[in-house]
């Protein structure tokens, strides 16, 4: 090593090995002594206030009712029940939210880009009024001035007989089992299979002989008429059932509750408008030469943007749209702020103040979104390894 | 000889030209855009005649109660009236001059940062960032100087949220830089405690960690001593925010080439010196716009402070029309909260562009 030339011997504060050595042993001692000194503290006053710790509180009987559980639930189901049904709540807004919200967000972000420009300036309104305004005050929004003074349900707004919007939320036909399920799923699974095989055979073909091969028709017609076969000789797969009005409310069917309604809408709205700049950005880096140079081999229109445009610019689009998908699974928190039952309301606020468990509640509800973080970001930093540009 | 006289030119053909020509190219090229043209026109004619009827025209202006609201738009007297209590919460009516004075001093104090030839504009700046927050705490809070106490948890409305969105970007700005300079260590023991810490509260919602600050602090202090909720609310905020900021200012760190810490080895400068004397200078200067954009985040996720029972404006709002004096003035009082925030997250999100473009000179390599 050159800088040992001439140097003293034995340490010296001067050697910057050292120093980095030094260092770091005190940031170590910081971190273990303040880490150290809050658990020392936070022992005491837990015996001061005769509180006990530990994760036996998660078999008690929790006996409060919740509006929504995608599990069956009664009052007096253990805590640790109550915690699974507020993550499936979670994860089932997050689910939504992140499609609708992708869907919306791909619209808008291309309508940024139309040369109409009546499109053009719509988007551009839609992207800069909900990207400003708090997500927590458009849930605020959605839920007290829009779904709670809705009618109630006898004056509910009624969608063909079938789907009823009342301040008791979305009524809407429940499907249930048939006769007919099971040949329904063995003939999907066989339609899905049957495309899978075709698809490779036709690539297979593509590469030795040129020859192209409808394949989005063929797969259509084979997903449509397999499972159609199937209903046919089988009979339906479900059955649905309508609701119907008896006395105050709904029987029957399914129901989408409001505050379900307010978060998912709000959530959606709201991402949206991200999804659409990042969307936006990501077209408008794939440089015009591209364009150009995917018209002078002839490719047209459609297959210059399926074939050279989307997949670069998708390259771009993809690591920002990740960090929204995980600000979406965070931001369906908020929904603390109107009750829908999912991870926080219901298990860091109703089970934290019955229990007083404070430190395990909070810890057990941080490591829930850690976990959904960390995954998130590692399923999409796979993807986007595999489509990332191979260079030489 | 006679000279010839030109005639003078043909007008352009009225079909490139003038309104026509500009529809025709931008409205109606195909028949697909006419479509969404057509489309277009149709929503927002959906949208906004009703809107403005019951915003502007319809609405009620004057009045003191609910019963002035005759008309079938907009009842704005609500907000009227309980305008004071969306600006300044609780907050004593006579002592309200005070918050306008913090307002007004903040506004005079940095006006002179954003003056270009203004001499000695860096120190200045510190003198400011460090002279400002005890003259606004001493004038909000009082206690001193002859001045009543206001405690804090009277305080509310905008300029709460106002307070912990500005107390939140100070406080987590020098620990961002920390964080970020010991993300980039080589030092491996002091990079993994960074990267822990930046990870951990990137991970979890602002909602958690309010919570956590409202129930968890008080055990992890010692006995007898506690916190008011304000000051713990700023602290959750604060370590949250500071490992966003860690993020944005790696981003300018990493954006420097490496031939200028290079540079700054061959001068034989240490790595303080080098660092605050070569490498941060640049670097935050290329993450102004970053970190404008960070203070909007914040500035919207003050609003979640409704968790833990602080009145910001969104939940003066809240609070305002569950009264049952005007009940049924949700949609009004949301509107005027949304259009308060609106107004600010815009207004800084046009001023982050504008930085970026202002910036955006003599780095482009």
């Amino acid at each position: 090593m050159q800088n040992q030339i001439g140097a003293p011997k034995g340490l010296s504060l001067n050697d910057p090995r050292v120093r980095a050595w030094l260092f770091q042993i005190l940031t170590i001692v910081f971190v273990v002594g303040l880490g150290w000194y809050l658990f020392h503290n936070t022992q005491t006053n837990l015996q001061h206030r005769g509180i006990t710790s530990g994760f036996d509180f998660l078999d008690r009987s929790a006996g409060f009712g919740i509006a929504q559980h995608l599990i069956p639930y009664v009052e007096s189901d253990s805590y640790a029940r109550v915690f699974v049904i507020g993550l499936l709540n979670t994860l089932l807004v997050t689910f939504i939210g992140v499609i609708l919200a992708t869907i919306l967000g791909f619209i808008i972000g291309v309508a940024r880009l139309s040369p109409n420009w009546m499109i053009n300036k719509l988007a551009t309104v839609y992207v800069e009024t909900f990207r400003n305004i708090p997500p927590l005050l458009q849930i605020l929004f959605w839920y007290f001035a829009v779904f709670l003074t809705l009618p109630g349900p006898r004056g509910s707004i009624n969608i063909d007989d079938m789907f009823f919007i009342s301040n008791r939320g979305l009524n809407m036909p429940g499907a249930s089992m048939a006769d007919g399920f099971w040949p329904f799923v063995v003939a999907l699974v066989v339609a899905i299979a049957a495309i899978v095989v075709m698809v490779r055979l036709a690539n297979k073909r593509f590469d030795e002989t040129g020859v192209p091969f409808h394949k989005f028709w063929v797969g259509l017609a084979l997903l449509i008429v397999i499972p159609g076969l199937s209903v046919l000789l089988f009979g339906s797969p479900v059955t649905w059932e309508v609701p119907q009005l008896k006395g105050f409310n709904f029987v029957g069917g399914w129901v989408l509750i409001p505050e379900l309604l307010a978060l998912t809408l709000a959530l959606t709205i709201y991402t949206a408008a991200f999804i659409a700049e990042i969307v936006r950005s990501g077209i408008r880096s794939v440089s015009h030469g591209q364009t150009e140079a995917a018209r002078s081999l002839g490719l047209r229109e459609g297959p210059t943007l399926r074939k050279v445009i989307i997949p670069q610019a998708l390259r771009v689009i993809i690591p920002p749209l990740t960090s929204q998908y995980l600000n979406l699974a965070k931001n369906s928190s908020l929904a603390a702020g109107i009750g829908y039952p999912e991870m926080v309301s219901l298990f860091a606020g109703t089970v934290l103040n019955q229990t007083g468990q404070a430190i395990e509640v909070i810890a057990i509800t941080m490591s829930v979104y850690l976990a959904i973080s960390i995954s998130i970001s590692l399923l999409m930093n796979w993807y986007n390894k595999r489509i990332a540009l191979i260079e030489r | 000889m006679n000279a010839h006289v030109f005639k003078p030119d043909m007008p352009p053909p009225v079909k490139t030209v003038g309104v026509l020509a500009w529809m025709r190219t931008n409205l109606f090229s195909s028949w697909l855009n006419t479509l969404l043209t057509l489309f277009a026109i149709y929503l927002v004619w959906l949208i906004v005649p009703p809107l403005i009827q019951w915003a502007l025209i319809d609405a009620n202006w004057v009045g003191t109660t609910r019963a002035d609201c005759t008309k079938e738009g907009a009842c704005w007297v609500f907000v009227q009236q309980r305008f004071g209590q969306f600006m300044y919460g609780y907050y004593p009516a006579e002592l309200r001059w005070r918050v306008d004075l913090t307002v007004w001093l903040a506004v005079l104090g940095a006006a002179p940062l954003f003056i270009k030839r203004f001499p000695r504009k860096a120190f200045y700046g510190l003198g400011f960032l460090v002279l400002y927050p005890i003259l606004a705490y001493t004038l909000l809070h009082g206690g001193v100087l002859g001045l009543d106490t206001v405690a804090t948890s009277q305080w509310g409305g905008l300029m709460l949220t106002l307070v912990i969105a500005t107390v939140g970007i100070v406080g987590a700005l020098p620990l961002g830089i920390l964080l970020a300079l010991g993300r980039r260590s080589r030092m491996p023991a002091v990079k993994v405690v960074c990267v822990t810490f930046i990870e951990f509260w990137r991970g979890v919602p602002l909602i958690t960690v309010l919570f956590m600050s409202s129930v968890m602090l008080p055990l992890f202090l010692p006995e007898g001593m506690s916190f008011d909720k304000l000051l713990r609310a700023m602290i959750g905020v604060i370590l949250f925010q500071s490992a966003y900021i860690a993020e944005v200012v790696r981003g300018g760190l990493q954006a420097i080439p490496k031939g200028q810490y290079e540079a700054a080895a061959a001068m034989g400068l240490g790595y303080w010196r080098a660092m605050g004397l070569v490498i941060l200078p640049q670097a935050l200067k290329l993450v102004i716009p970053g970190i404008v954009n960070t203070f909007i985040a914040l500035f919207k996720d003050t609003s979640l402070v409704i968790i833990i029972g602080l009145f910001d404006l969104l939940n003066s709002v809240k609070q305002a029309a569950a009264d049952p004096a005007w009940l049924g003035m949700a949609t009004e009082g949301y509107v005027f909260a949304a259009l308060v925030f609106w107004i600010f997250c815009f207004g800084m999100s046009r001023y982050s562009m504008h930085l970026e473009r202002k910036l955006d000179t003599g780095h482009k390599r």
